[in-house]
């Protein structure tokens, strides 16, 4: 998938003369090609820490607009976790009015900027669309993500960006635990309704995972930065440097500190390691340890950020989701010239979005399917010096439908490495729970929750986000959020009831 | 933002701060810390321990020796100014009852996080020795604030230039020899903690130590705090800092502190000739 840059936006071009501003038959919106992404040219990007999808321009984004049948079902709306009208917006997003566009989004999205760039599109809204169906590949579906991010982009540069309508003050006073997509829309939408909010972040940084773990090569900061203003200029108070269950418990702010409500958004960021020899070796780092040095930190910036970074040349990365890549990738920035995926079963079965395994290739990452690591060695200092790796043949499907790798005896062997990443997952922080008397989670130390309300077994305290669903995606706590918002205003009313 | 209220040099390069932070002089308690950063995007996060609280001023106390680029740095803040972010209280407070006999050991910098911890077994109705050691006369700290504590204050430099000549564990092998404490707690450089081990092991003196470790966000999310605790994986911000002395794989825990030593060393040069402090001077 190497491609210019001038050439999509010429044959863009071409095509819009030819559809613009005429009725078209399914038949012919079926035969318009994918727009594919504007990027960063690779050998380029690996020298930067900038976006690396540029985004449409607006004859692509009209173009692909194009594409979209407006089927009557509309199918992909029901693979969008927030439901959002797709059809209705794509088909303003047509019309070239990206102002309508983008308010149909914010029907049922706060952060499209966001999603529009790091939703899993290919397994959700995409999946189901109709186009993509008729062509036999999910590939050629409308790319709604891109759609939403021209819009949404679109709207940051040209809107006003409008500070939504708050009600008349409640007096009631509700906290919102950690500051990720779950807490910002959970926060957005109780400040909505006239509540007094404050936001509770551990870090000295707003934002959740959405600016420690994901690099800015994908999601630029100032695209969050961009959403916590708005929550603030709503009257927000966001309190960082606040760790709930420390700072400050659970109970202390429901009882001493007058909070009618809570919510609680602490995400998943419990790294999960192998438990194989040598993993407290020097140059072993949890993935969120090497992704926290490099995007909260700055470490990538040597002139200036006063964290060190460790120096690798060869870097092993255990897994193969979102997390992995990024890890293998910020490798790849930082300076190490071969980097390595190690992931037990092949590339069908890996979680993380194809995109972002096409991005990794093009730059370099090797991909080694079929291996797990057994132990890793060091040199006489303790250092990282050799991974050994067993190879697996695929066998019965597990639990997850997906095929389990299987071991082959015997077939260990010695590879040189540096550094390991190890980014095999994130359990979560069980610091709240510990802490809290009466707040029921399940076996994996996640929240438990009411499916349709998201309320917690503590009266007036509500969960969402990946303390809730384990390790799960943007969107899925953005709705989480929202949810858990709406049943917050309804159980604050009926507070008022009751004098 | 949190505001200096005072600052004292201790010795050439030991520093006490005092900070209004009061939710975390609300909430402390023996043997917590806190991580800060100085503000920026650029700031490092470092880990100190909470030296002294004052819950009515909200104020806490920091003792640090100023031995790299970020506590160097601090070291350049005066009252007046603040430190962007102060995060804490941190870790598990140490467990402190009534158990008779403690010895307190004391290393260098480390008799700082010792304090507030000999003063509640202090208060719990311990008895309570303290053993203080340091390289040399200067580096010796709040020895006022031990004594007033101490049933006995043994101070210990390693070129004899005040107090004993000698190691810690010198003392603290001849008081578990005739004293036979009930337990004995080391907070200082690794290395002294592993032989105050190694001093209490023949005598199985219950010996609990405060581990120092890399640290990023003290909340249990990056792993790089973790040590080896009789073999398992242990995050030292959210399951300690304190542990069983006898149960720290001490080799590995010095390996990893050296992670960073060839960059640290490189921003080490570059901050004294940033701050005109000479090599060897600080
Ligand atoms: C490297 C990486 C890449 C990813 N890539 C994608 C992707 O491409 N697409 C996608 O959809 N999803 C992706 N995800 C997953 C996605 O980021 C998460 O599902 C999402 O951020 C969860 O949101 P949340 O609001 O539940 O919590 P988080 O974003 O985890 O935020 C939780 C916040 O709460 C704070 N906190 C925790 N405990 C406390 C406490 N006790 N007191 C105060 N504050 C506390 C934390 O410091 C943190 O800032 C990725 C995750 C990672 C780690
Ligand atoms: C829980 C905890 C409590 C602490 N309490 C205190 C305290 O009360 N007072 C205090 O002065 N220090 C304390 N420390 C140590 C302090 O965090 C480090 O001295 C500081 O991070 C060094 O930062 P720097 O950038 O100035 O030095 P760096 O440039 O990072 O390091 C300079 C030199 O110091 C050594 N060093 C770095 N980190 C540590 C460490 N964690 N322990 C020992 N040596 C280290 C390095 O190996 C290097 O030789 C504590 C550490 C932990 C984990
Ligand atoms: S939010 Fe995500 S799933 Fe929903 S339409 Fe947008 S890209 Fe698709
Ligand atoms: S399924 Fe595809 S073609 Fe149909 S409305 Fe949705 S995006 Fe458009
Ligand atoms: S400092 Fe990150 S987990 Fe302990």
């Amino acid at each position: 998938m190497v491609h210019d840059n001038e050439q999509l936006e010429f044959q863009a071009q071409e095509l819009l003369a030819r559809y613009k501003g005429r009725p078209l038959t399914n038949k012919e919106r079926l035969a318009i090609p994918v727009q594919d992404m504007p990027t960063q040219k690779a050998d380029e990007r690996v020298l930067n820490m900038s976006e690396v999808a540029l985004g449409y321009t607006e004859a692509q984004v009209q173009v692909e607009s194009f594409r979209c049948l407006q089927c009557a079902n509309a199918p992909c709306v029901k693979g969008c976790p927030v439901r959002i009208d797709i059809p209705r917006f794509i088909a303003k997003a047509a019309e070239g009015d990206y102002a309508a566009s983008v308010a149909v989004i914010k029907e049922s999205s706060m952060l499209p900027s966001i999603c529009g760039r790091v939703c899993p599109q290919e397994s959700q809204c995409q999946e189901f669309c109709t186009v993509g169906r008729s062509l036999k590949t999910v590939d050629k579906a409308v790319s709604i993500g891109r759609i939403e991010r021209y819009v949404a982009d679109w709207e940051s540069v040209h809107g006003q960006r409008s500070i939504p309508e708050i009600a008349a003050p409640t007096g009631y006073k509700v906290g919102v635990v950690g500051s990720g997509p779950a807490s910002m829309t959970a926060a957005a939408d109780l400040r909505r309704a006239g509540h007094e909010v404050v936001m509770f972040e551990a870090l000295h940084k707003a934002g959740g995972v959405l600016v420690y773990g994901i690099p800015e090569f994908r999601l630029p900061k100032r695209i969050v930065q961009d959403e916590l203003d708005t929550l603030l200029s709503m009257g927000v108070h966001i309190e960082r440097n606040f760790l709930v269950g420390r700072t400050a418990k659970l109970s202390d702010l429901m009882e001493r500190e007058g909070f009618d409500a809570l919510f609680i958004g602490s995400g998943a960021g419990l790294p999960k390691f192998l438990d194989i020899e040598g993993e407290n070796l020097i140059g072993v780092f949890s993935a969120n340890e090497y992704l926290t040095r490099s995007n909260l930190m700055k470490a990538y910036d040597r002139n200036k950020a006063g964290t060190p970074l460790y120096g690798s040349h060869k870097v092993a990365v255990f897994g193969g989701g979102n997390v992995a890549m990024d890890a293998a990738r910020t490798a790849r920035r930082l300076g190490a010239e071969e980097v390595s995926i190690i992931y037990r079963r092949t590339e069908d079965e890996m979680p993380a979005r194809k995109e972002e395994v096409g991005h990794a290739k093009e730059e370099g990452v090797r991909f080694l399917y079929l291996h797990a690591p057994t132990r890793i060695l060091g040199d006489e200092k303790g250092r990282v010096a050799k991974v050994e790796l067993i190879s697996c043949v695929l066998g019965e499907p597990d639990a997850s439908g997906r095929r389990s790798p299987v071991e082959i005896p015997g077939s260990e062997a010695l590879h040189e490495f540096d550094t390991v990443i190890v980014a095999i997952g994130n359990a979560s922080n069980p610091l709240i729970e510990k802490t809290t008397k009466g707040l029921d989670v399940n076996r994996r130390g996640n929240i438990i929750v009411d499916e349709e309300t998201c309320a917690t077994s503590m009266k007036g305290v509500y969960a969402g986000g990946d303390i809730v669903l384990g390790a799960a995606t943007v969107i899925l706590a953005m709705g989480q959020g929202r949810k858990a918002a709406k049943a917050m205003n309804e159980y604050l009313a009926t507070l008022g009831e009751d004098g | 933002m949190f505001k200096i209220l005072a600052k004292e040099k201790l010795s050439p390069e030991v520093f006490r701060m005092v900070l209004l932070a009061p939710n975390i002089a609300r909430e402390r308690k023996a043997g917590q810390f806190i991580i800060l950063q100085q503000g920026g995007d650029y700031s490092e996060r470092i880990p100190l321990t909470i030296a002294d609280a004052d819950s009515d001023a909200g104020s806490i106390t920091i003792i640090f020796q100023a031995v790299g680029e970020t506590t160097h740095q601090l070291a350049t803040l005066e009252p007046g100014e603040s430190i962007a972010n102060v995060l804490g209280p941190l870790g598990q407070p140490t467990h402190i009852e009534k158990y008779g006999k403690v010895v307190c050991v004391g290393g260098g910098v480390g008799v700082a996080p010792m304090h507030p911890i000999a003063q509640a077994m202090k208060k719990a109705g311990n008895e309570v020795k303290i053993i203080m050691g340091a390289r040399n006369k200067s580096l010796i700290v709040m020895e006022k604030e031990m004594a007033a504590i101490a049933d006995e204050l043994i101070i210990c430099t390693d070129d004899g230039s005040y107090g004993r000549k000698s190691l810690v564990t010198e003392p603290l092998k001849e008081l578990c020899e005739t004293w036979k404490p009930d337990l004995v707690v080391a907070i200082g450089p690794p290395i002294m903690m592993k032989f105050c081990t190694a001093t209490t092991r023949p005598f199985n003196v219950p010996t609990m130590v405060s581990l120092n470790t890399i640290m990023i966000d003290g909340t249990g999310m990056c792993g790089g705090c973790r040590v080896s605790i009789n073999g398992k994986v242990k995050f030292v911000c959210v399951d300690g800092p304190e542990f069983d002395a006898f149960a720290v794989d001490w080799d590995n825990l010095m390996m990893r502190l050296g992670t960073y030593k060839p960059q640290e060393q490189d921003a080490h040069h570059k901050c004294h000739v940033g701050l005109q402090i000479k090599e060897g001077e600080a």
